[in-house]
């Protein structure tokens, strides 16, 4: 391999790693509500789009740094998905009706009010937040000045990284070591278990779903330095966090940033060597392919080697 | 009553059919056709969805391949359009049938997200094999059979006819009892030796062919079609299941009357001035209020209507 191949390569591998971080924050989102909930909240991608307007709009109003805007746009986020599950969610999953589907289809409901209400109001142009860092970057060149390949790092798609990298880990505090935490994790493994233990299933459920939608509403602050905002923007958002879970194996978190990464990387090496429309069609390759061969997600795969618990 | 009951259908079926010639308007009649359109397409998800309970969010994939069918028909291989609605009914089967295979391993909600993703990747396929779907430009249908729409009326009123037929007929024959097996549990299904997942796949070519089947006359019907009217999520995907969820899920007019419904509603909300770019946040508040008090849509909760109008009457 000639050395502008390789750099391609490595580049690509680079930018989708950065790429798989950010995916994980969202997967895990949406892994952390199947597990507690066992509801695919299809509003997913919606609710991160909410947050990057939220973000956008407090760039816009009052200079603020959207990787601050993470502080107010995710427990902002936090309350809505406690609303949403609250009078919308927990009503629904009582009622009797032919189709147990009814929740999911309720949470395409919320979506499209959301990303309809988005367009009323913001227009369906494109947006960004044009930070002066957004075009910096570092270059392999600037430390090893004899290095026979170049490649760069951007400051955002870095900064963005290291951030969904720190609220992993906080998050992963959460839920080993603190009450709350325990108590979501036991009602994940066995509502009716955490129950009788004397976990208040109803109140983790609500935490969860607030808890999940503050985490899609940080990637959405941690994405908007790097990416473009319109309102039609949650679908596809909401695909990759599907996928992500099927790929990692669902309701496991560990499961979901391996899934993340994987994403990431791939969808950045169809985007290089096929074209940059089909890294979609790329992302169902892999959910396919997922679905065939690893049924039962990454995460199953490392179980089998002892690896995983 | 049962005698009233039996023919219904018919009854209906004839007044339909004498309606063009007492003189309606050019838009009254487009809006006709799209009703019965929506119904065939309605009826043919609830067969999937409601009997059979496997809940697709993907079925503007079979629309859309069936719209392009008759779309390449006409611009790649010079034929009429029409051709494309017996030709779809091969394609659509043969993709429903990889679709089943991939998709119908999954269960639940979890086939719902498949079935969405394959809708979508439909679309992105289509912006992006230029040579074979001109892509974003889309197909123009130029020649138009008929100036007319008297007679697209009767082609898609004989369409849904059969498609009700066929769906009672299957319904109340021994397949439709391995449906709603299928449906209620399906692991208990299994353990009786219902071969579950070929009912599944059944039930899933049966009803992406009626859909497809809509959609080639959709390309005829409207002579220009692209990637993104055709394979839309909200447009049709999501429209097709309110239509049953307001109609009522699992019965026969069910899907008539939703669409009666949603196509009134659609065109009233477009036709108010400020509120049209809103028409999404509508339907989306509808489907919610409906899933919290009518979960069984108008027919499917028809008891529980006739009591509240009653209440409402003696207070």
């Amino acid at each position: 391999m000639s050395s502008p191949q390789l750099e391609v390569l490595l580049q690509t591998l680079i930018s989708g790693l950065l790429l798989g971080g950010l995916y994980a924050l969202i997967g895990i989102g949406m892994t952390l509500i199947m597990g507690v909930m066992k509801i695919i909240n299809l509003a997913h991608g919606e609710l991160m789009m909410v947050a990057m307007y939220i973000a956008y709009g407090l760039f816009t109003l009052f200079h603020l740094d959207p990787y601050l805007a993470v502080f107010i746009a995710a427990p902002a986020l936090f309350i809505l998905g406690v609303l949403l599950q609250k009078f919308l969610i927990n009503p629904v999953l009582k009622v009797d009706s032919i189709l147990p589907e009814n929740q999911v289809i309720l949470t395409v409901g919320i979506g499209m009010v959301l990303a309809n209400l988005a367009t009323v109001f913001f227009t369906s142009d494109y947006r960004s937040t044009p930070v002066d860092y957004a075009t910096k970057a570092w270059y392999l060149s600037d430390f090893w000045k004899s290095s026979p390949i170049e490649l760069s790092l951007s400051y955002a798609w870095s900064m963005s990284f290291l951030i969904a990298v720190a609220i992993t880990i906080a998050l992963w505090f959460f839920l080993a070591r603190t009450d709350t935490g325990k108590s979501i994790r036991a009602t994940a493994q066995d509502n009716d278990a955490a129950l009788l233990m004397g976990v208040n299933v109803g109140k983790m459920r609500v935490i969860t779903f607030g808890l999940g939608s503050a985490l899609v509403g940080a990637a959405g602050c941690l994405f908007i330095p790097i990416y473009y905002l319109y309102p039609d923007l949650g679908g596809q958002f909401t695909l990759i966090a599907f996928v992500i879970t099927i790929l990692g194996g669902l309701g496991s978190t560990v499961g979901a940033i391996i899934g993340g990464l994987i994403l990431g990387v791939f969808e950045s090496l169809t985007a290089t060597y096929v074209g940059m429309g089909w890294a979609p069609v790329g992302r169902f390759v892999i959910f396919v392919a997922a679905l065939i061969f690893i049924p039962g997600g990454v995460v199953s795969l490392l179980r089998r080697q002892k690896w995983g618990k | 009553m049962g005698q009233m009951k039996r023919y219904a259908p018919l009854a209906i079926l004839g007044l339909l059919a004498i309606l063009p010639l007492v003189g309606l308007s050019t838009y009254a009649l487009h809006i006709l056709i799209m009703v019965i359109m929506w119904s065939v397409i309605g009826m043919a998800w609830n067969l999937l969805g409601g009997y059979c309970g496997q809940v697709s969010f993907g079925h503007a994939a079979f629309f859309g391949v069936g719209a392009y069918t008759a779309g390449i028909v006409y611009s790649k291989g010079g034929a009429s359009a029409w051709w494309g609605m017996p030709l779809s009914i091969v394609f659509v089967s043969a993709f429903a049938m990889v679709i089943g295979f991939i998709c119908l391993r999954l269960r639940g909600p979890f086939f719902a997200l498949a079935t969405l993703a394959i809708g979508v990747i439909l679309r992105v396929t289509a912006e992006n094999l230029t040579g074979l779907t001109d892509g974003d430009l889309g197909i123009m249908i130029r020649e138009r059979t008929w100036v007319e729409k008297t007679w697209y009326f009767y082609v898609i009123l004989i369409l849904a006819a059969i498609t009700f037929y066929l769906v009672k007929k299957v319904i109340e024959s021994r397949l439709g009892y391995y449906f709603v097996a299928v449906r209620e549990d399906q692991d208990a299904a299994e353990s009786l030796g219902i071969n579950t997942t070929l009912y599944k796949t059944i039930a899933l070519c049966l009803s992406a062919v009626f859909t497809g089947l809509a959609g080639a006359f959709y390309t005829n019907y409207m002579g220009y079609i692209d990637p993104k009217v055709v394979f839309a999520l909200h447009d049709i995907s999501i429209v097709t299941i309110m239509i049953v969820m307001i109609g009522g899920v699992a019965t026969f007019w069910g899907p008539v009357i939703g669409s009666v419904i949603m196509v009134l509603l659609a065109e009233v909300i477009r036709s108010i001035p400020k509120l049209g770019a809103a028409h999404h946040t509508f339907f989306g508040i509808l489907l919610i209020v409906i899933i919290i008090f009518l979960p069984n849509g108008i027919m499917g909760d028809m008891p529980k209507l006739r009591r509240i109008l009653r209440m409402g009457k003696s207070s």
